[in-house]
């Protein structure tokens, strides 16, 4: 294993400078290749698309949480001037959505939470749609709702779906390894606590939005936000057998997208409404939310109760890790509900610990739906791990360095999941957050450090059976380089990320190389931009078709040489030997179809990794590799307001390689700052299921002001399946941040908060518990007195 | 409702428009003029993906009236490469990796162009001040706020 250790900020690499000097375009900080548009309002997102004849739709939700649907009236929306279609659920077949297909697109009978589509409109002008939906007359019958998942447990609580006959989803996440009651027993050191987080919002600056658009022989294009074109192609497909289209093509294309962070991973509503609308209408129909509509309508990471005990024996080596959850589903189901595959990874696979136990319940409530958010059930189930990991080295009496030390993976692992641990920096990641933090550094008055660590996926995940991703390769006459790939960008930079690996491989530079990413009708089949598997499992996808091309390249000039192919070397736009440059790539490829019997020069490639699907016991090497990392956190704490200040943010992690050291800064800067939003500010406050604060100024998203001094660390640890040896690094970077600044916090002031988001009132209150005070204040939301807890 | 007649200067060009009178510069920017460089991130001031230059002063153009504008020069990110070249912000933010998803970045552009031309020596406290106004999910502003400080460090090296 070679390890280079390097500080991405301060563009200075130590270590091993053979390897980096043999690539010219890897290891490079190379601009985004779409930069130049997005910098000029040249690129185009959902909200720019405008088709001729496209009709404006709109959706009308919920008034109440949990109600019988009466009467719905559209006589006067369908008569005002303008509008073309109102649909109800009455009014549509019966077309299913998410993991459970329990979720129809318009509803019909029951409403079961604020966001549920209820009617929709589609007019020649927004302006009208809106007004159309005024106009739509709903008659409800509430019925009794429930909001809380523990609540929602029990037998007299009322029922989300009666025909599901019980508000838990029969998702039986239960695994057991080793013993872990035997471990409780012969433990030295235990520790027990509750730990809970809240729903936060993945806050996409573009917002959602689709075009659904059918042509005379009722074949269905939808330009939408996706990071999922392939999977949704074929949800739109089913909604076309619903509508009784047999046999016909369903084109996805995926303009520029305002961010993702797992929000696209799924189809929605809204997606389902402008098909329905566009099929009664004969017209294009675009739906583009507003932001209002977009903190109410789009699917939230779900909130956790996690409780959590752990031991380690007298010489602080972890002996077990028990934990049950309890997750709030929501009214509807899609992959918030099997966020526990992955939290089952830090569970079982966080640091060596033998025995483990986890169980964990999704349950239905009148809230509105969850779903994936960057780190995908991580950050929540290290939030736990992570605060008790600190909690049982101070039992033990250990150094919190020392007890992670202690326990730290190590490659050639297996773990008791069946993780195969190979390439792992953890042991460097944690030596570099201790170094740089200066863990031993003189006491300062409210001043605390913290860290934390993770384990994430970083070679893909095989959720699905395929964890594939296919490439198309074609050369023009000129060496200019079409890529057509499945990978989805989002802004993460896959487009830059799989130019520079084409570009390496084929001796071209990155500007010759043209990444289509957006179109089903042209792209090969992926199954998503989740799991941080785009870097590993496209780009490696790629590399294999370009390297098809390599030899076909070397294959031909040494026939049009007659120099041998080992003697030639292909860089810089063109074939060299002995140091001289004697044919340009250009001038080949013409050649090669300008002749008789000629050819071009195309490839492709499907890549699936060597992971596998999980067993019947949860276990399975889910990822053909994994990224390891350490958060550090200096803090100071407010005692006389609670608020906490960031001073020092040290981001450490092992990314197998940099492909491109500036892209991989702006996943872990960014990362790490929605990391201190999850630990600090965010969280959409649902009071019976009303979302309460559907805005930026009400939902505390960080700016400019708060954004933190943070300094990545990058360890490369050059794994061998990943393309040039990379990992996946789009998640970890708000993975460990919540417990990090936990941790750091009760190092500062000897208070442990339990509960995300850490709000100063909460601070605040804790301080005045511990120094034994009974009531805490009047709480500025609920108007109540509220007990120091 | 009553168009009503608006003489404006965008981006160096004359327009002679009939708008609405509430009509919003971002709705006329983008939906009358296919100018669509602005972005509605949240439409009620509060992202800063619509700030557009009204003679020379950053604004929020979803809250703007397009009749508020009428006389003045707009210059939006369409406008702010001049003769095929891109103004140094633009290729400060390319260069540092401030472009993520480009939704905030037309509007961060803007703001920070506004900023430059009223301190061509703002300094990162200023800086960051006056982004907090715009709202970035992707880059944690570091990058970003790095652009405009080499901007302006580069125009001082210039001097």
């Amino acid at each position: 294993m070679q390890t280079v250790l390097y500080v991405t900020d301060d563009q200075e690499r130590k270590g091993n400078k053979e390897i980096m000097e043999e690539f010219t375009v890897i290891g490079k900080r190379i601009s985004k290749v779409d930069a130049v548009d997005k910098a000029t309002g040249r690129a185009l997102y959902i909200q720019d698309f405008k088709l001729p004849g496209m009709l404006y739709g709109k959706i009308l939700y919920s008034k109440y949480p949990h109600a019988r649907i009466i009467r719905v009236n559209t006589e006067k929306a369908k008569a005002l001037p303008g509008v073309i279609t109102v649909l109800t659920g009455e009014d549509i077949p019966p077309v299913r959505l998410g993991v459970y297909k329990d979720n129809p697109p318009l509803k019909a009978g029951k409403v079961r939470s604020y966001r549920d589509e209820v009617a929709a409109v589609a007019a020649t002008d927004l302006e009208t749609a809106r007004e159309a939906i005024n106009l739509i007359e709903v008659t409800y019958e509430a019925v009794p709702a429930i909001f809380d998942p523990e609540e929602a447990l029990k037998p007299e609580a009322p029922l989300v779906h009666e025909n599901h006959k019980t508000n838990l989803l029969k998702m039986p996440w239960n695994l057991h390894y080793g013993d872990v009651e035997a471990a409780k027993i012969e433990a030295a050191f235990n520790v027990e606590e509750r730990f809970s987080t809240t729903w936060v919002t993945h806050c996409c600056m573009g917002t959602s939005g689709a075009i659904a658009d059918f042509d005379h022989a009722d074949n269905l294009t939808v330009y939408t936000n996706t990071q999922i074109p392939s999977l949704a192609q074929k949800d739109f497909q089913e909604t076309l057998k619903v509508l009784g289209f047999k046999d016909k093509r369903v084109r996805v294309i995926k303009p520029c997208i305002g961010g993702g962070f797992g929000s696209k991973l799924d189809t929605y509503a809204y997606e389902h409404v402008a098909i329905l609308l566009a099929w009664r209408s004969r017209r294009p129909v675009k739906i583009v939310f507003e932001r209002e509509e977009e903190f109410c309508a789009t699917s939230p990471r779900q909130p956790t109760v996690t409780y959590i005990s752990m031991g380690c024996d007298k010489e602080g080596k972890l002996l077990y890790r028990d934990m049950s959850m309890v997750l709030d589903n929501g009214a509807y189901t899609s992959w918030g509900a099997t966020t526990p595959s992955v939290m089952m990874m830090p569970i079982t696979s966080l640091y060596r610990v033998p025995n483990v136990r986890y169980n964990a319940k999704c349950v239905y409530t009148n809230n509105t739906y969850s779903q994936a958010m960057r780190g995908y059930g991580n950050p929540q189930a290290t939030f736990a791990i992570e605060s008790a990991m600190d909690m049982l080295a101070e039992a033990a009496g250990i150094d919190r360095v020392e007890f992670r030390r202690i326990n730290s993976n190590q490659p050639g692992d297996v773990t008791p999941q069946g993780l195969k641990i190979t390439t792992c920096g953890l042991p460097e990641c944690i030596e570099a957050v201790s170094r740089d933090l200066e863990f031993g550094r003189p006491r300062e008055k409210g001043v605390g450090v913290g860290l934390a660590s993770l384990i994430h996926v970083g070679g893909g995940a095989r959720i699905y059976k395929s964890d594939g991703c296919g490439t198309i390769i074609k050369m023009d006459d000129y060496g200019k380089v079409d890529v057509f790939t499945g990978a989805s960008d989002m802004g993460q930079g896959a487009d830059t990320i799989i130019a520079q690996i084409v570009a390496e491989e084929l001796g071209v530079k990155v500007e010759d190389v043209h990444v289509f990413h957006q179109d089903t009708d042209i792209c090969p089949w992926d199954v998503g931009a989740h799991a941080s598997r785009t870097t590993f499992v496209a780009g490696n996808s790629a590399l294999g078709a370009a390297r098809k091309i390599r030899h076909r390249l070397l294959n031909m000039a040494s026939e049009t040489t007659g120099i041998d192919e080992d003697k030639l070397t292909l860089k810089n736009r063109a074939f060299f030997a002995d140091g001289k440059q004697v044919l340009p790539i250009g001038k080949l490829l013409r050649g090669s179809h300008f002749k008789p019997r000629g050819e071009m020069m195309m490839a492709d490639n499907f890549y699936d990794p060597p992971n596998e699907n999980m067993g019947r016991d949860f276990s399975g090497n889910m990822s053909a590799t994994y990224s390891f990392g350490t958060h550090g956190v200096r803090v100071k704490v407010d005692e006389a307001t609670g608020k906490v200040e960031i001073l020092d943010y040290i981001a450490a992690h092992d990314v197998g390689r940099a492909i491109n050291p500036m892209l991989l800064d702006g996943q872990v800067h960014g990362g790490v700052l929605m990391g201190v939003g999850y630990a600090l500010t965010e969280q959409v406050i649902l009071e019976n299921g009303r979302n309460m604060n559907p805005d930026f100024r009400d939902y505390k998203i960080l700016t400019a002001m708060d954004a933190i001094h943070s300094k990545a660390v990058v360890i490369e640890t050059v794994d061998e399946q990943g393309p040039f040896g990379a990992k996946g690094i789009g998640e970890p970077g708000c993975v460990p941040t919540a417990p990090a600044i936990a941790n750091a916090i009760y190092d500062a002031i000897g208070v442990r908060i339990k509960d995300l988001p850490i709000t100063p009132e909460k601070v605040l209150a804790a301080i005045k518990k511990k120094n034994g005070a009974v009531s805490c204040g009047i709480d500025a939301f609920t108007q109540k007195e509220q007990p120091c807890e | 409702m009553n168009k009503q007649s608006l003489e404006i200067i965008i981006n160096g060009e004359k327009y002679s428009l009939a708008v609405e009178p509430n009509r919003t510069l971002l709705e006329m920017l983008r939906d009358d003029l296919e100018l669509t460089g602005a972005k509605e991130g949240c439409g009620e001031g509060v992202c800063g993906s619509c700030t557009v230059l009204m003679d020379g002063k950053p604004v929020r153009s979803c809250l703007t009236l397009a009749l508020e504008a009428s006389g003045s020069h707009v210059t939006t990110v369409e406008g702010l490469a001049q003769h095929g070249e891109l103004d140094p912000l633009q290729q400060s933010f390319i260069d540092h990796g401030a472009v993520q998803c480009g939704f905030c970045t037309s509007g961060m552009l803007m703001g920070a162009k506004g900023l430059l031309l009223e301190n061509p020596h703002a300094g990162a406290k200023e800086i960051r001040n006056s982004l907090s106004g715009h709202i970035c999910r992707c880059t944690g502003y570091t990058k970003i706020v790095e652009a405009v400080e080499s901007v302006v460090e580069s125009s001082k090296e210039k001097r």
